[in-house]
């Protein structure tokens, strides 16, 4: 009876976890997609903002957003894989690289706002790249980059090594038996942790606070050395920086469905590689 | 038995993983297109032994070796010849099968393209290679699907076709049979006799009956030294050593 009821306590606590998780989760969508979905149309994902920001759309958030995610993919890939295939195939297992895996994991745990200012004395000062798509682009790059490093790790890690011995027994340099034999079996799981890393850098507001978004732009242009308007920080300035709050709050509504979409589209690309590559 | 040509042979060898010594001053030879076993019981290195010789070690940080390995007298480590190189005459076909993830033809045909294999030879050597190791008629209609959907056997067949690819003038297996079922058992026995007229094969074996279905000469190693090594026949029938006697006999492994 004692070990029924405590059955019963454990189950049930258990359970309420994960109710209520997954309580905030639809409380949170059902509030966004009950106020944004009027809102998105056509015309708002594909016009400028007007009269002030209170009218139009949120075209040039969405084209900043996507060319910073773009550079950020550019810039933080080569150098994560890289730095992963270093570590994992090279790399002899001394105090030194497990410093250096420490410090990575340490790096994945500083707080944006911190890459943010990183950014800004490194890139925008030093480098003289001033405010821009592509100083932006860079800091998340830096932010995505231990992510990048950690998830490709644990991927290459998955690659069993009779694979490597394989090829090293029909004459393969280490070279060409990483680039023609383990790269490709890790493939699936470095793409979705790239695309993981990609959509956390998306929603982030905080790197690109000082090192490139702004207010307003009515030429989304995408150029690297221009400032843009970005997602995140369209949805914080409305949400909290409009002066005419009660007038733009059904367009917050919509650019934060926007962004969950964007997110949520990304993540789902990464869900679709990982499947693709298990039902092969 | 008769004067034969030593193809490999290992000469005072030591080798340590770390601290620990897996290797003590081994002296082995192994004839020319015969076939030897390395038996003993497990843990005594003959695994370590074998990989030695295509240099498997290489990529083993704290693997340290002694002595002299040689291939038609010449030297596998620190003498002319590279990793690669080395790895070009002498195979490995592993313990546990290890097809390449790409498709059966693929898997063969990898190891001429990173070899400079001319690309118009390539097609009749990977045909002929998989009809050497027997898996041509199952497979000639599916060259394109992924090696890995073959059974146990059919994958150990087709690792064997891709070492043979390559003409190497050694074959070192590990255990090839050890996971497999009787049948494909006895068909790569079957395969491993034919090869012997082309190959110095090298077999590593737990089990005494393939040893002596198959091979010419065994080696006998226990707690990383060579106890004793001679015609299979000597070997299992008439052991100087007690202590082989007391392996072959199932005193002990």
């Amino acid at each position: 009876m004692k070990r029924k009821l405590q059955f019963i306590a454990e189950w049930g606590s258990l359970l309420l976890s994960t109710a209520a998780v997954c309580c905030f989760l639809v409380v949170i969508l059902w509030d966004i997609i009950g106020k944004g979905l009027p809102v998105l149309s056509w015309e708002f994902l594909s016009s400028l903002p007007t009269d002030g920001m209170t009218k139009g759309g949120i075209l040039p958030a969405i084209v900043g957003t996507v060319s910073v995610t773009l550079i950020t993919a550019i810039s933080a890939t080569p150098f994560g894989v890289c730095c992963a295939i270093y570590l994992n195939e090279y790399a002899q297992d001394n105090w030194l690289t497990r410093s250096i895996r420490a410090s990575i994991r340490n790096l994945a745990g500083v707080p944006s706002i911190i890459y943010g200012l990183f950014g800004l004395a490194i890139f925008v000062q030093a480098l003289q790249l001033g405010t821009s798509l592509l100083a932006a682009g860079l800091t998340l790059g830096l932010l995505s980059l231990p992510y990048i490093i950690t998830t490709t790790e644990e991927a290459l890690r998955r690659v069993p090594a009779s694979t490597r011995e394989a090829a090293l027994a029909v004459g393969a340099t280490q070279l060409e038996s990483i680039r023609d034999m383990v790269l490709p079996s890790a493939i699936s799981g470095i793409l979705t942790g790239v695309v993981l890393a990609l959509s956390r850098a998306a929603g982030e507001t905080a790197p690109i606070l000082f090192t490139g978004v702004a207010f307003y732009i009515n030429n989304p242009s995408g150029a690297l050395n221009q400032e843009f308007m970005a997602l995140p920080y369209h949805l914080y300035m409305l949400s909290t920086q409009h002066q005419a709050i009660a007038e733009v709050r059904p367009l917050a509504y919509g650019t934060a469905l926007t962004l969950i979409i964007v997110v949520f589209l990304l993540n789902f690309t990464a869900f679709y590689i990982r499947y693709k590559h298990r039902s092969k | 038995m008769i004067q034969e040509k030593i193809k490999l042979a290992a000469h005072d060898v030591n080798l340590w993983f770390g601290q620990k010594q897996i290797l003590k001053h081994i002296d082995v030879t192994f004839p020319e297109r015969k076939i030897t076993a390395l038996i003993g019981p497990s843990g005594c290195g003959k695994s370590t032994l074998l990989r030695a010789f295509n240099r498997m070690h290489d990529l083993v940080p704290d693997a340290r070796i002694e002595g002299r390995f040689l291939l038609d007298n010449t030297d596998l480590y620190g003498g002319p010849l590279s990793a690669t190189q080395v790895r070009q005459r002498i195979g490995m076909v592993f313990q546990k099968a290890n097809p390449f993830p790409k498709s059966i033809y693929d898997n063969v045909v990898y190891g001429l393209k990173i070899n400079g294999v001319p690309k118009e030879q390539q097609h009749e050597i990977v045909v002929r290679s998989l009809q050497e190791s027997y898996l041509w008629e199952e497979v000639k209609d599916e060259l394109n699907k992924p090696a890995v959907r073959l059974s146990g056997g059919q994958q150990q067949r087709l690792c064997i076709a891709r070492t043979i690819a390559l003409r190497p003038e050694v074959i070192l297996m590990d255990e090839p049979c050890s996971a497999l079922d009787p049948i494909s058992t006895a068909k790569i026995e079957e395969l491993i006799l034919k090869l012997k007229e082309e190959y110095t094969i090298v077999i590593v074996t737990h089990s005494m009956q393939q040893a002596q279905r198959i091979a010419d000469k065994t080696v006998f190693m226990y707690l990383g030294e060579v106890v004793e090594q001679g015609p299979t026949a000597s070997i299992f029938n008439n052991p100087q050593q007690e202590l082989t006697a007391n392996y072959v006999h199932g005193r002990f492994g």
